[in-house]
């Protein structure tokens, strides 16, 4: 196992060192171009951030680091593309989502250039670094830029398997990646397919629709509350773009409520998209959107910023309560 | 083609002088099919198509997509119009589509669309992304050994946006010695002078202090232009990426265009058309 790096580890008390998703993506890199793919990898001045300085020292002729140059490095990685490279950049998600959005649009989307945007330090997960670090917006943004697919993984054995598993797609993917220190959810590895959600249980009174860092909560308040006698299904919906509408409609046949769950705006995010797909067919079940609620995030340790937006196992759990008593009343 | 830095023959030079004239004359065309575009943005960059295409470039013919080829990206993407009929001579694509220039469907556009015209190595649109994608091309044809060179066509306005000089840091940064930038330094920009709206000079100092070897050299003059273009590509020494100042006059060829700054978009009309075409065929630009 790779060393962790990180200067504020301190802030997790329930790190999980088996399979960070940063140090995941470095060595997914590497395993790729060792099955002989012709990956390249950039970023821009975070490479001890993101886990890729292992994949530079092992692949150096394979790595550029572009600095402080984001929208260059967006740009510069369609052009690599042209010319048959699978480059995969990676930067803070608000940088990559934000501050590039133009780059990405027209250089890769349009262009239809097989880039790999690793949008990472995903959500509220920069803590206090400050509401500039914050990626809220990022799937919105990301997801309304026709040609580009949205991937925002649980952990890090479901990232190194959509890496795997998108390789060879031919079009350009925004990955959502958390911080580096998500709690497995997939001790026995994942069967990632693009567009199609991983779904851990379907329940009559509430099915969770979450992606990315918060499944692993979900997951815990769930079992909880199946345990407590009620009836909550959960789907991993990781492919935010294409979108697996056949899920979500399977689930709003049989659940009173579905209830999304994502660290970002719930505009426009995972619990906009699942409402127009729930909108637009017509579907009963009821719609509760759970996420940062059209605000700015505030600034705090991590664990802190999870349990006051209530994104943590506890809040998720309490957050469910509240729809079922909700449509009970 | 792949040329060495031999001097240019007067029958090279003559070839060279008519394609630009062909560029302008096809301009002028197509224009009316759109009823508006940049005549004047084309007009000053017309020398630097001619010696690109019909000399310093390694291309061949009727393959647009061959791996080994420079490649020729557009900053300047409006000039697109004084492109397209070069990309039709070369073979890339059925002249026929030119008659097509901005109709409902077509391929070809005010910019360069990569992704529905063969032979536009890259599309742009948004001004200061082009110098960037060349850095991207490259490191991708380092990866893959191959030498290609990629040549990148300015407009002095585009100086502005800050992703330029990003750019320009990654290739002087990246060593990458077979990037070229061109600039075709007309010295207008939509809104008016170049240098009273958002002043950028001087350029050769900055293009210096970025670490980039920089030439000046007339930019109509179609021997000096072409002869500086396969100096620079034959010189295997230098470790730093190129930057070429040509300087130009917007809208060369017209007198009217080139003395009134409006015409950036503009629309000749019928009978102003005829005359330009005849001005044209009878003026001899160096």
């Amino acid at each position: 196992m790779n060393q962790l790096i990180s200067k504020d580890s301190w802030q997790y008390r329930e790190v999980n060192r088996r399979a960070p998703s940063l140090p995941t993506f470095s060595n997914a890199l590497i395993e790729l171009v060792e099955a002989g793919h012709p990956v390249m990898a950039g970023t821009a001045d975070l490479q001890y951030s993101n886990g890729l300085n292992e994949f530079a020292q092992r692949f150096p002729e394979r790595f550029v680091q572009f600095g402080i140059s984001e929208q260059n490095m967006v740009s510069a990685a369609a052009g690599m593309a042209t010319t048959g490279v699978i480059p995969y950049v990676a930067t803070f998600a608000s940088f990559l989502a934000l501050l590039c959005c133009e780059q990405i649009r027209m250089d890769v989307a349009y262009c239809r250039q097989p880039v790999r945007l690793i949008g990472h330090h995903t959500g509220i997960s920069l803590g206090f670094y400050g509401t500039s670090h914050h990626a809220t917006e990022d799937i919105a943004i990301t997801r309304s830029i026709a040609n580009l697919a949205v991937v925002s993984t649980a952990d890090g054995p479901a990232l190194a398997a959509a890496l795997k598993a998108t390789v060879d797609y031919p079009l350009p993917i925004y990955f959502r990646i958390h911080r580096g220190h998500d709690p497995v959810v997939y001790d026995n590895g994942v069967d990632f397919q693009l567009g199609k959600g991983i779904v851990h249980g379907i329940g009559n009174d509430v099915t969770i629709i979450a992606a990315g860092h918060p499944v692993h909560g979900a997951k815990k308040a769930m079992e909880e509350l199946n345990e407590a006698g009620y009836s909550v299904g959960l789907i991993d919906m990781h492919s935010i773009k294409p979108l697996d509408e056949e899920a979500i409609l399977e689930a709003s046949a049989r659940s009173k409520i579905i209830l999304t769950v994502e660290e970002h705006n719930i505009i426009g995010g995972l619990g906009g998209a699942v409402a127009e797909v729930l909108a637009e067919k017509g579907k009963g079940a009821r719609l509760v959107r759970h996420g940062i609620r059209d605000e700015y995030s505030l600034i705090a340790p991590p664990t802190h910023l999870y349990r006051h937006y209530r994104l943590d196992a506890a809040g998720i759990r309490a957050v469910l309560l509240e729809a079922i008593e909700g449509a009970s009343a | 083609m792949d040329r060495n830095n031999d001097p240019l023959s007067d029958a090279q030079l003559e070839h060279l002088r008519e394609r630009a004239k062909f560029v302008r004359l096809e301009t002028i065309r197509l224009i009316s099919i759109a009823k508006v575009g940049h005549y004047t943005s084309v007009f000053s960059c017309a020398e630097i198509f001619a010696a690109l295409y019909y000399d310093v470039m390694r291309i061949k013919k009727g393959e647009p997509a061959w791996p080994d080829r420079d490649r020729f990206l557009m900053g300047k993407g409006h000039a697109a119009v004084g492109l397209f009929p070069i990309l039709a001579d070369l073979g890339y694509f059925d002249p026929s589509w030119l008659d097509s220039y901005t109709r409902l469907g077509s391929p070809l556009g005010d910019h360069p669309d990569m992704t529905k015209v063969p032979g536009v190595d890259f599309s742009s649109g948004s001004i200061g992304h082009a110098l960037s994608n060349g850095v991207g091309m490259l490191l991708g044809g380092r990866f893959h050994k191959r030498d290609f060179n990629a040549f990148v066509l300015l407009g002095d306005g585009e100086m502005q946006e800050g992703q330029v000089w990003e750019a320009a840091l990654s290739g002087s940064s990246h060593g990458l010695s077979n990037l070229i930038a061109i600039v075709d330094r007309n010295g207008y920009q939509l809104d008016g002078k170049v240098d009273d709206i958002l002043a950028v000079e001087p350029l050769d100092e900055k293009w210096r202090a970025f670490g980039w070897e920089v030439h000046t050299v007339n930019g109509h003059d179609i021997h000096a232009l072409t002869a500086l273009l396969r100096q620079v590509k034959a010189d295997k020494g230098r470790t730093k990426p190129c930057c070429i100042i040509a300087k130009t006059v917007k809208g060369k060829g017209i007198d009217y265009m080139e003395t009134e700054p409006g015409w950036h978009l503009g629309f000749l009309g019928a009978e102003d058309e005829a005359n330009a075409l005849e001005t044209i065929q009878n003026t001899v630009i160096s």
